[in-house]
């Protein structure tokens, strides 16, 4: 690739800063978000909460060796090594998501929301840079908003990705890519911000309106929850494709703005 | 708007500090520390800020039909005190029990349960939040706390309220701390803001409180303090127990539980 290649300037110096800075925020909100969820690791739908039959729960059995479960919709599921049970001093003690994941380690749920409050704000304060940029410079419509021609090559683009036959380095992000991108950053992103401030007592009053879009405060917080898996899962991907299709040129292309970009594919 | 600035700069540069050290050192470092401690306040700080802009006294939480109420209503925190003297007032139906209003008023005066059960009650529908992430409905009766604070006539130095409890939290030492909670003079006059007698059309219940509860509609459930003994006008809380403003408050949660 290299030899063919030319380096074409990509990603402008805000949007460099607001995915650094994302990746750090994300971090610490999802960290913290299992530290606050360990407090009462149950989800529900409705107003409130069901405290025999939860929707969702992480627990222990209780009993000797204590076993860690998640129980969905009424099926248990074994999770011991991983989930409910955390060995702490050498004590098999109940506790749904471990140490390592969690944000203090230790359970402190008090620490576990200063980080989660600060660091949305500093989330929200970035996408709101973000987004005021990207309308602004046109970028936002430049690089994720998909043109007629594009959608009409989806067919095309969906069987490069389950082949893992990926075009080396084009300037613009594919029509895969594009809607990725637009439902994360349009779509998922916002309305995790929407689904915890539905679980503030606060802003509910502000706003009683927005737990009800939700179906009531419990399915806010199982939103929530399962927005920050999809968004995980996310990032899974989105690293698998980055170590996919050239790791160092994509890295180059996110740290200093200047992207490789195959001759053969090279777009005018 | 001094503070406000203060507030914001630290807010930003709390931000900063800690976005750049959280990618190079452990958290729970920055987090035990002094400067951690506080930028990770700056979060508070700015949604107590943007909270107390938005919300007017006209705001007000949801107030749901009784088909709502929770079948099972969850007591938290502390369910049956053993003070001595909470335990002599519950055997005899509390017919002894007085509220004491003081501090920073003109008129500090003491009050018994049928005596507040005289005054224009109000009875509510509400959603309680518990800061661990869980909710019930429950019915609450009461006497607006603003009644109270009228009769004894509140100096103009007043800026918070403060909650003295019964209950003394079992935190291993010798000396446990009494529960204790404070609101600032926007959340005491709000129209929800009630010391509520009776819960779901019944006395409360010792578990929920009994003879006395705070309810703050705005908040989370640890500011909503159980087994009220007295009222205390102040103009800081820095010389209360820890200085932070309430039990939990004094281990490390937020004195602003908005969200």
């Amino acid at each position: 690739m290299p030899d063919m290649a030319q380096l074409v300037f990509r990603h402008p110096l805000p949007i460099r800063l607001a995915h650094w800075l994302n990746v750090v925020a994300l971090t610490i909100l999802l960290m913290s978000g299992l530290q606050i969820f360990n407090a009462h690791p149950a989800l529900d739908l409705g107003a409130t909460s069901n405290f025999e039959h939860p929707l969702a729960a992480i627990g222990a059995t209780g009993e000797t060796p204590d076993r860690g479960y998640v129980e969905v919709f009424g099926h248990r599921f074994g999770a011991t090594g991983l989930l409910g049970v955390s060995r702490i001093g050498g004590q098999p003690t109940e506790r749904a998501f471990p140490a390592w994941i969690t944000l203090p380690a230790e359970q402190d749920l008090a620490t576990g929301r200063r980080w989660h409050f600060l660091f949305a704000w500093i989330f929200f304060a970035n996408g709101l840079v973000y987004l005021a940029y990207g309308l602004v410079s046109g970028q936002l419509r430049r690089r994720l908003v998909p043109t007629g021609g594009e959608l009409g090559h989806i067919g095309a683009s969906i069987r490069e990705h389950l082949t893992l036959h990926f075009p080396r380095g084009e300037a613009r992000y594919n029509i895969l890519q594009k809607l990725t991108y637009l439902v994360v950053v349009l779509g998922l992103l916002p309305l995790q911000i929407l689904a915890g401030l539905a679980m503030s007592p606060g802003f509910d009053a502000f706003a009683p309106w927005l737990p009800e879009a939700f179906g009531g405060r419990q399915s806010a917080r199982t939103v929530h929850f399962v927005i920050a898996a999809l968004l995980v899962l996310f990032v899974f991907v989105h690293v698998a494709m980055v170590l996919l299709t050239g790791p160092i040129n994509q890295l180059r292309g996110m740290v200093t703005g200047w992207f490789a970009v195959g001759a053969e594919r090279e777009e005018p | 708007m001094k503070a406000k600035l203060i507030d914001r700069r630290r807010f930003l540069l709390g931000g900063l500090g800690l976005t750049g050290a959280a990618a190079l050192a452990g958290c729970g470092r920055i987090a035990s520390s002094r400067v951690g401690q506080t930028s990770l306040q700056a979060g508070e700080d700015a949604t107590r800020f943007v909270q107390r802009l938005l919300l007017t006294p006209q705001n007000r939480a949801r107030e749901y039909p009784a088909s709502a109420l929770s079948t099972v209503f969850k007591p938290n925190g502390t369910t049956d005190p053993q003070d001595t003297a909470y335990k002599a007032l519950a055997a005899a139906g509390f017919a002894a029990y007085r509220l004491k209003i003081g501090g920073l008023v003109e008129q500090p005066f003491e009050i018994s349960l049928d005596e507040l059960r005289a005054l224009a009650p109000r009875t509510q529908i509400t959603r309680h939040d518990c800061v661990e992430g869980w909710s019930c409905i429950g019915q609450w009766t009461g006497v607006p706390l603003s009644a109270l604070l009228e009769r004894a006539q509140i100096k103009p130095r007043a800026r918070y309220v403060v909650f003295r409890c019964f209950d003394a939290m079992d935190d291993g030492s010798l000396t446990p701390a009494r529960y204790y909670e404070s609101i600032d003079l926007v959340d005491a006059f709000h129209a929800q803001t009630i010391l509520a007698y009776a819960m779901n059309g019944a006395p409360l219940p010792v578990a929920h409180g009994a003879p006395l509860r705070l309810r703050v509609e705005r908040q989370l459930g640890y500011k909503m303090a159980k087994y009220v003994s007295g009222i205390e006008v102040v103009d800081s809380f820095a010389g209360i127990d820890g200085g932070r403003g309430g039990y939990w408050e004094d281990n490390g949660y937020d004195w602003y539980a908005g969200i």
